[in-house]
Parts: structure tokens; sequence; C-alpha cells
């Protein structure tokens, strides 16, 4: 899955940003000092996926920065098992161990970092109308439950697995509906996003997508502390995800290719 | 008529002698296959196969991604069609189960299935062969510990005529001999030790050996490990004879240990496919047989590269493809500069320094533009478990871009090495879409 476009880059605009915030003309000069810190570590993701896991403008990279670390680990070991597909972070990630996966999707977790106001939403009025009932609200007849059931009233996530849908762009969203329902996309078992979105047609995927990215970010951004409770009538979901490694164990990586 | 039939005749008895060399040549060396009083269950055993799977990276092809360990099931792609690896784990009618330490035996030394099918060579027994009988069974024994995977293995996609255990019978007379490790009795035990691991259960020469046209490594040379392209990944495995590659007859033997153990020293660091190799073998070995590998790559005498250099037709080529020093220098302090430095000297102990770096300056360009276009991560191994890592620039710099900064380095800070041209940046690009 290569993507076709090169002439705007991501990392052009990473690059800007980092020129921009140093505040100096030549690029050499305007380089951070070598620091040994994590953020310096990161600097491979952070070319791609925008200064501080921020997002690239373009849609493809999403945001990395106030995810739930738990949603973040798991989505690099997926990428490194092949239940997520793009070779370039695949290739990336590969000779990293758990331990240190984990470090990373908790630094990137931990950012606080200002969310870009969304862009106005372009689907037609009943589109956009279809889309908001089944994110708020599921659909019952076809046993699909509401987004905000997981995902929180606030779509703002949950700790320690569940992402915020906010602040992601309606392309990202919908390839990665997309890539859910063509299998291109998987989780731990039980995969719980595949049973739902295996319920979803191509015409709901896009509608819940453009409602979601339409919608402006509330003032607290932060993933609930615990899942949402459970309307009455909903029935309860599982999904399943990694477990953690232990911090301070070893590196980890003596069975990395496993996640059993 | 008769002149004919006696021609036939005879034709028919050349092609027979032949046929039965071929299967002498193919069945040779068997007569260790015979049982062993071993047993099976114990531990000490079984600790030193895990061990030795170590050394001999064996999970790393047979494991698919994301799969059990040991399962098989990975596609190796070679020139020939894709060859998938088997499960070597002990369930009975899809893995060893139903193997005996003398069949297992027979294809690590001989390359033969337990039904007496020929294997693939990508299954390096053209290394294993050098392992000892104890080894082997150690390994078997390790195996047989594992949990049971029911994983069918799945049919090889190689064309004809590849498929055929004919063509890999004659493959097998050309380019393979069997023969357990005769340790030399004019060098001392370290260095046979080290001969036995990197030429036995290491398989170095697998990527470190050029292939020849058939995927065989050089008739005769069969170890020579003087560097190679590998085939169909584009990685060039760099030379370990050749003191303008990997050659490391002037390190210190620690250096070359650190090298193996960490994935780092402040010399050079490990990236591409041998980072797998560090971070699912090597930095797991004993520092006593690290050493000991070290004893003997020290000690390999001294040849060219395989490549050869290609100073003559830099200018030529620079200027053919527009390229200006100015730009290119402009490309590396926008894109380079900040973690190599102005001065190419990099950071100590997280960014290489670029300047008199052999992986910049090898005649092979390949890895060089690997690293630039994917970015990547040094092994996160116990000795370095947070490793630095550099961004893929694969979506930033177009194939100009990237040969221009390539050959700026490669003659920058009293770098010699010679120029990228476009074409050849493409070449590698497009060998990686997937």
């Amino acid at each position: 899955m290569r993507k076709t476009h090169r002439i705007v880059s991501p990392a052009h605009f990473a690059f800007a940003g980092l020129c921009l915030l140093s505040g100096t003309g030549s690029p050499a000069s305007a380089a951070a000092p070598f620091e040994d810190t994590i953020a310096q570590r990161t600097l491979a993701c952070t070319g791609c996926h925008g200064p501080q896991g921020r997002a690239a403008p373009d849609g493809y990279y999403p945001r990395l920065a106030g995810k739930p670390s738990g949603y973040l680990y798991n989505q690099l070991l997926n990428f490194r098992d092949g239940r997520r597909h793009y070779a370039l972070m695949t290739q990336l990630i590969e000779p990293l161990s758990d331990a240190y996966l984990f470090e990373i999707a908790r630094y990137f977790s931990a950012l606080e970092v200002p969310y870009p106001a969304p862009l106005p939403a372009v689907a037609p009025p009943d589109v956009l109308r279809h889309g908001q009932r089944l994110v708020m609200q599921g659909d019952p007849a076809r046993q699909v439950p509401a987004c905000a059931q997981c995902h929180g009233q606030a779509m703002t996530g949950a700790l320690p697995n569940v992402p915020g849908l906010l602040g992601l762009p309606r392309d990202y969203l919908n390839a990665q509906l997309g890539a859910w329902k063509a299998g291109q996309r998987r989780a731990h078992a039980p995969d719980c996003m595949q049973a739902v979105v295996a319920r979803l047609s191509l015409e709901d995927i896009n509608a819940a997508a453009s409602w979601v990215a339409a919608q402006p970010l509330p003032a607290d951004t932060h993933p609930a502390a615990s899942p949402p409770a459970l309307a009455p009538g909903a029935a309860q979901i599982r999904c399943g995800s990694a477990p953690l490694p232990t911090m301070g164990s070893d590196t980890g990586t003596a069975e990395t290719k496993v996640q059993k | 008529m008769k002149k004919f039939g006696r021609f036939a005749l005879g034709f028919f008895v050349f092609g027979m002698a032949a046929a039965a060399l071929v299967w002498f040549l193919n069945v040779r060396d068997e007569t260790m296959a015979t049982a062993t009083a071993v047993n099976l269950a114990d531990a000490n055993l079984i600790a030193r196969g895990a061990y030795l799977a170590r050394a001999g990276n064996c999970m790393a092809c047979h494991t698919a991604r994301g799969g059990q360990s040991y399962a098989g099931g990975l596609g190796i792609a070679t020139p020939f069609g894709t060859v998938f690896s088997s499960n070597l784990t002990p369930d009975a009618s899809t893995g060893l189960g139903g193997w005996s330490l003398a069949d297992f035996w027979r294809a690590m030394h001989n390359g033969r299935s337990k039904s007496g099918r020929l294997l693939y060579p990508a299954f390096p027994y053209t290394s294993y062969t050098r392992v000892t009988r104890e080894d082997s069974d150690a390994l078997f024994a390790y195996l047989r510990s594992l949990p049971a995977a029911a994983e069918a293995n799945r049919p090889h996609e190689l064309r004809f005529p590849y498929r055929s255990q004919a063509a890999l019978a004659l493959w097998r007379t050309l380019y393979f001999s069997p023969g357990v490790y005769e340790p030399d009795p004019a060098r001392n035990a370290e260095w046979n030790r080290g001969a036995y691991l990197v030429t036995g259960l290491g398989h170095c020469s697998a990527c470190h050996s050029a292939r020849d046209a058939l995927g065989g490594t050089r008739a005769g040379k069969a170890l020579d490990l003087a560097g190679g392209l590998i085939p169909m990944q584009n990685w060039y495995a760099p030379s370990l004879t050749f003191p303008g590659e990997a050659g490391v007859a002037d390190w210190r033997t620690d250096e070359i240990v650190s090298l193996l153990k960490n994935g780092v020293t402040p010399r050079a660091s490990v990236t591409g496919p041998m980072a797998e190799v560090v971070l699912r073998s090597t930095q797991y070995l004993t520092l006593g047989d690290l050493g000991a590998m070290a004893a003997y790559l020290k000690a390999l005498p001294a040849a060219p590269s395989a490549v050869a250099p290609v100073n003559a037709a830099a200018t030529g080529a620079l200027g053919s493809v527009g390229f200006n020093l100015a730009q290119a220098a402009k490309l590396y302090e926008q894109h380079c500069a900040q973690c190599h430095g102005a001065d190419g000297r990099g950071v100590a102990n997280a960014y290489p320094a670029l300047a008199g770096n052999r992986a910049v300056t090898m005649p092979s360009f390949e890895n060089l533009v690997q690293i630039v276009l994917n970015g990547g991560y040094a092994p996160a191994t116990a000795g370095n478990p947070r490793p630095f890592g550099m961004p893929p620039f694969v979506l930033v710099l177009s194939d100009g871009d990237v040969a221009s900064v390539v050959s700026y380095i490669r003659g920058a800070w009293g770098n010699q090495a010679g120029a990228v041209t476009p074409l050849q940046v493409g070449r590698v690009r497009a060998g990686q879409a997937r």
C-alpha cells in the first residue's frame, strides 16, 4: 500500500513546523540541540506524524498525541504483527521491543497538544443526520451499537484502550473503517470493531465518518478514565487487546513475533 | 539402423549413469542417519537446543508475521519464486511430531525431508551440514519441547523448472557437499569454535556471499563471505573480508562482540536485515561464543570487495545527472544535519557519523539509499534497549534529491566514494514497492 502522491509531503510540513517553532533562519542552526530524551528518540515517528505527534495535515498520518497509551501500544503491535498494513511503519518498528514500544506509546499518550478546528462538513444534510444517528444511537434493528457506547458521549475515548474519534480527518476515518470491512485492519480477538463494521454499508461508513470529522472538540479532550456506563438495553461488547508489558523488566524482545 | 541402435543404447547408458551419479551425490554421507540414544526430555539438552536455535536464528524464517513461533508459513521471496517455511513444532500431522532424531539429522546434514524429498536451499543446509550430530540432536529436543501448532505447510510457489526435484538434484550436485565441520588443527580452539558458528549454524554466508544466476554461492568459495546483494531485498550484505566494507581485521575483539551483542558500537551500528539478526540471534549468544566468532572474522584473509568501486564513473555520473553541489549541500543541511551534524560527525551513541563511515563509503550504495528512503532503528537489545531512530524520507525526497544527498555525503568530509544516480535510486525504490 503505497501512497500515490509524493509532492506535498507530511514531513515537509513537519520540518517547516520545526523551523517555525525554533524561529531562526538557517535550518542547520535552527535544529534543536541534541538532548537525550524520548522526544529525540522518536524523531523517526514525528517525521510523518508531525511534531509531537500532532498529525500530518494530509490526513494519512493520524494524530498520536493524547491517544490512550493502550490503544497506541496495540496499534504498534498490530503493525508489527501483520494486523495492520503499512510497510513503511512495519519495517520502522520491527526491530523494537515490546517494552520500548510501550514507552513510545506512553510518551505520545501523555503529550498535551492543542487540536486543530475541524473542517466543515461537505456531505449533504441527510447523510450527516444518518451519520449522527449511527454514531450516537446506533441501529438496534441491525444490531449496530452506537459508536458513543464505547468511545464515549464526548467521543474522546476511554482509558486504557479505546481511542477518541475527534480530531481525525474524514478521509482517515473512512480509510480505517473501510480497511476493517475489507479485513485489512484487524485487532486482537475478539475483534469487536470488525464485528461492528461488518454490519455497516459503505454509505453508513461515509455518513458516520463525515459527521464525526466535523464535530468540534469539547473543552476537556482527554479520554475518560474508564469505559462509559452501559445504556439500558445495550449489549455488552467485548474487545481484545494485547497484555501490557511489565515495566522495569528486560527489553522483552524474547518472543516478540508472537502475541497470543 | 544398427549404428543408430548403438548410439541410442550408448546415450541411454550414459543418461542412466548420469542419473545414478546425481542420485548418488544426493544421498552421500547419510550413513550417520541412524537412531541415537538421546533422552529428548532432558532439560539440559533442551536448553542447549534453545541456545543453538538462537545461534541459527531458526525462528526468524520459521515464524509467519504475527504467527505462533516456529509454526512456519513465512514466505521467502527468491528469484525463482516464493518458498514457504515449514512448521517445526511437534504437531503430529503438520509439524515434526512424526519425525525421529535421524530424520531431523538428515534434513540438517543432507537437506532431505523425512519423506526423502530434497529440500530447497532457502533452508540453508549448505551451512547447516557443518553442524555436529550432538548439536542437531539438541536442536531437535528443543523443537520437540515447543507447544504444537496445527499449521499445515504451505506449498512453495516456484516456477518451472526450479520447482522440480530433478532440477534441485542437479543444483545440489553443483553447490552442495555434505560434511560436518572439521576442526583445523593448526588453529586454536577459539578460532575453530568461531569458524563452526559462522560457517555452520550462523549461516552468515547465506547473505554475505554473492550468488550466481542459479542462486548458488560461488563454486569452490561457498563460504567466502566477500559480500553480496541479498536476492529480492535490495540490501547489500557487506564483505566481511574487505576492510573497506565490513571487514574487522583491524577492529578490537570487544568492538566486534559489542556490535553483535548490542547492535551498536562507537564505530558502527547494524540496520536492515542485520538488525533482525542481532535482535533475534546474536544478542543471545554468550560472550565466549561471540568472542570466538570475532576471532574467526578477524582472521579472515583480506580480499577485495565483490562490488567494483565506482569512483571512476563518479564525475561523469555527477555531471550527467546535473548534480549541483550547492543544492546537494542545502538538502543535507535541511534534512540531515540536525542529527548527523554539519560536519558529518553525528552524535556519539545516538546518530552515526557519516564522515569516514564504511556504510556510507563502500562501493555498494543500496543500503545507504534504503536507509534514506525508509529510515530505521537499530535493534532494541538488552545492551541498547532504547535506540534512536531515523525518519523515512521516501515521501519527502524525489529520486533526484536522494541521489544528490547520497552523492554529497559519499563525497564530503574526506569521503571518496562514487556518486549515485537518480536511476539507481529509482531502482531501489521500485524494488521495495509492496
